[in-house]
């Protein structure tokens, strides 16, 4: 078997997510280098505050300000910081409850190893120098002598200048991508300027691109089989937006191809013909460009157009 | 209320990458062994329901694809979740008891090779607090772990017992990914070893089932779901005991796990600190086979491994080797949502 493709597929979004007014106050709080909590319908504090109670569901709006010092109540050595994490050398993962609240927020702790860290040691928030109203703005925790304070925590009115209303949680995953053995053998051919499918042993149907099964039957594809070059257009659209960087004159053509031998209709750009005389039937032919991989588009072939009979299972 | 078993279950080898194969061809060769177990026919399967995730896969509806396998066209009766398989499998359940349908095919797929599923499973917590500090899966686990250890529930040693005795039993499966005396190795994140957590692999499995005289046509000894429940914790970990786990008392309740003892419970920890919370939520006598199959700690591919728990409890009681049995799956940080199902087999 040749090995198959494999290529690296980087996935990242800048995930814009707009905030309720708890989250809002909390997170325009951290910029401000203040902490706040919300009461629950128990009179518990949360820290960081939902907006509605985790055990009533009640809708949660009564804010209070806790201190920046507290204690661990678990964490977790980390000694190999990944992509992304607070610290980018070895650190704790602690949830700290902090001085007035009742539970606990996730967070990073700085420290010297995992024998200086314990359940039950007091820490304080360490600020990020730069924050901007986010759960960063609180760079790290780090150990702290004091003691905890016994005060019961202040109500909030929540209100700042120029509050946050928004995050953009930005988000990358990477991943090598393999397409399988039957898209493999798909691309592979392509770059030769050959168009292979896969014929079903049960239907005897050719898919083309194959992806490795047959969706009526359920069984794998494995009868490689030579299609085209040449196809029918079975129906297609005119497109008169243009997308981004697609150096293409507008308006162009987007078709299904059948291409001859094939039981299914694959797309591809038509050229070589004015966009308002592209029509069904239309008989066409893959055009490549210099060293390029794929088709770049299909161009009429000169030939009569086909019947319509011999394509209207495949519209 | 009717009557509903599982009358079939098969998975795939477990392996650490599987580069060669797209999931649908993972995928294929396990639906056609549970066919084959009945003698059904696609076009006899009255709904199909899958469990997988696109943040796995790289890319948007890639369970689509897998379709192709179960022979989708004709248009047929589906579903799908963006879950564990375990779920999948509720859904169809309900649909049986319903009476709309009398057979379903559930499966589900992890194929975790191509990405790192430490951080691809970051992507499913809290975004506005907790996600942009990108904890992974092995750290949030941790956390669990040395809660348990300062409030004296298990040690070190313990938790490296519980690796040991899953691998152990994991020699006898030969589908498992990590079997036999396995070191604990190095600290990934301090309490837990490598040996405390799952491995990273990819995998497929597939269930049948079925209603009434239709399951004791299909099979000998039909695994009966006698019950069957899904609860979750707050969505905060900060505000849960990490110690213990009441979703999982509560969905074991409603599914009447605690009516009689079971004799065998598949239970989905993939860390080993989290049979500890398990065990103890479920109150499982000491002589109560735990994962004979090796469990999570086995053979982990994500969106698989809970309905692994369900398949491979029910394939005991096919075998005869159980009478009552209890199924778990978990998705989520921390145990954070956890399914009991409790299968029995007619009396002998
Ligand atoms: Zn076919």
């Amino acid at each position: 078997m040749p090995e198959v493709l494999k290529a690296p597929l980087v996935v990242e979004f800048p995930f814009t997510r707009s905030l309720g007014p708890v989250q809002s106050a909390f997170l325009t709080g951290l910029r401000e280098r203040t902490v706040l909590g919300v009461k629950t319908t128990d009179g518990l504090v949360m820290v960081p505050p939902v907006e509605y109670d985790p055990v009533t569901a009640d809708e949660l709006r009564d804010l209070v300000e806790v201190e920046p010092t507290g204690t661990v109540t678990t964490w977790a050595w980390n000694p190999e910081p990944r992509r992304g994490q607070p610290l980018d050398t070895p650190f704790a993962w602690v949830l700290v409850k902090l001085d007035g609240a009742d539970t606990g927020l996730l967070h990073a702790l700085d420290a010297a190893g995992p024998d200086a860290v314990t359940t039950g040691m007091r820490v304080r928030v360490r600020w990020a120098a730069e924050r901007t109203g986010a759960i960063t703005d609180i760079a790290c925790f780090e150990p702290y002598e004091g003691a905890a304070a016994h005060t019961e925590p202040t109500a909030h009115d929540g209100q700042f200048d120029d509050a946050v209303s928004g995050i953009v949680a930005a988000a990358r995953l990477d991943y090598v991508y393999s397409p399988g053995r039957a898209q493999t053998a798909y691309i592979n051919a392509l770059a030769d300027r050959r168009t292979v499918g896969e014929r079903c042993p049960s239907c005897r149907k050719v898919y083309v691109p194959p992806r490795g099964a047959c969706p009526t039957c359920g069984v794998a594809t494995t009868d490689r089989v030579e299609v085209g070059p040449a196809g029918t257009v079975t129906t297609f659209c005119i497109v008169n937006v243009k997308a981004k960087n697609l150096d293409i004159e507008l308006p162009y053509v987007y078709a299904h191809i059948a291409l001859d031998g094939a039981d299914l209709a694959l797309h591809g750009r038509i050229a070589g013909i004015p966009y308002d005389q592209v029509r069904m039937g239309l008989r066409v032919e893959p055009v490549w460009t210099e060293g390029g991989r794929y088709p770049d588009h299909y161009r009429p072939t000169g030939e009569p157009d086909a019947d319509y009979d011999t394509y209207k299972e495949l519209v | 209320m009717r009557e509903v078993a599982i009358v079939a279950f098969a998975q795939s080898d477990h392996l650490r990458t599987t580069d060669e194969l797209s999931e649908v061809d993972m995928v294929m060769p396990v639906l056609h062994q549970v066919l084959a177990q009945t003698g059904l026919k696609t076009s006899d399967i009255g709904f199909t329901c899958s469990g997988s995730s696109d943040y796995l896969a790289g890319r948007a509806f890639s369970f689509t694809m897998t379709l192709d396998g179960v022979g989708a066209w004709p248009p047929i009766s589906e579903s799908h979740v963006e879950m564990d398989g375990a779920w999948a499998m509720y859904e169809a359940w309900v649909k049986l008891l319903t009476g709309e349908v009398d057979t379903a095919l559930v499966y589900s797929y992890g194929k975790s090779s191509p990405g790192s599923v430490r951080d691809v499973l970051t992507r499913q917590l809290d975004p506005y607090y907790v996600a942009p500090l990108w904890p992974d899966s092995v750290a949030l686990a941790a956390l669990q772990a040395q809660a348990l250890i300062d409030a004296g529930e298990t040690d070190e040693p313990a938790l490296a017992g519980i690796a040991a005795r899953s691998r152990e039993s994991a020699s006898a499966n030969s589908h498992a990914q990590v079997k036999g005396s396995v070191p604990q190795g190095d600290y990934e994140v301090q309490p837990l070893r490598k040996g405390d957590c799952p491995p990273v692999g990819d995998g497929a499995v597939a269930v049948i089932l079925a209603a009434g005289d239709k399951a004791r046509e299909l099979c000998e000894r039909p695994a009966w779901i006698r019950g069957m429940d899904h609860r979750i914790e707050a969505h905060s970990l900060g505000v849960r005991d990490l110690t213990d786990s009441p979703s999982t008392r509560l969905a074991a309740e409603r599914a009447g796990a605690f009516e009689r003892p079971v004799d065998t419970a598949e239970l989905h920890a993939p860390f080993t600190s989290q049979e500890v919370v398990l065990r103890k939520a479920l109150q499982l006598a000491d002589d109560v086979t735990v994962n004979p199959s090796g469990g999570a700690l086995a053979a982990n591919p994500i969106m698989a491994a809970g309905l692994l728990r369900i398949g491979e409890a029910a394939a005991r009681i096919h075998r005869g080797e159980s009478d009552r049995a209890l199924a778990h799956a978990t998705s989520g940080p921390c145990l954070q949502q956890n399914l009991v199902a409790v299968l029995e087999g007619d009396a002998r």
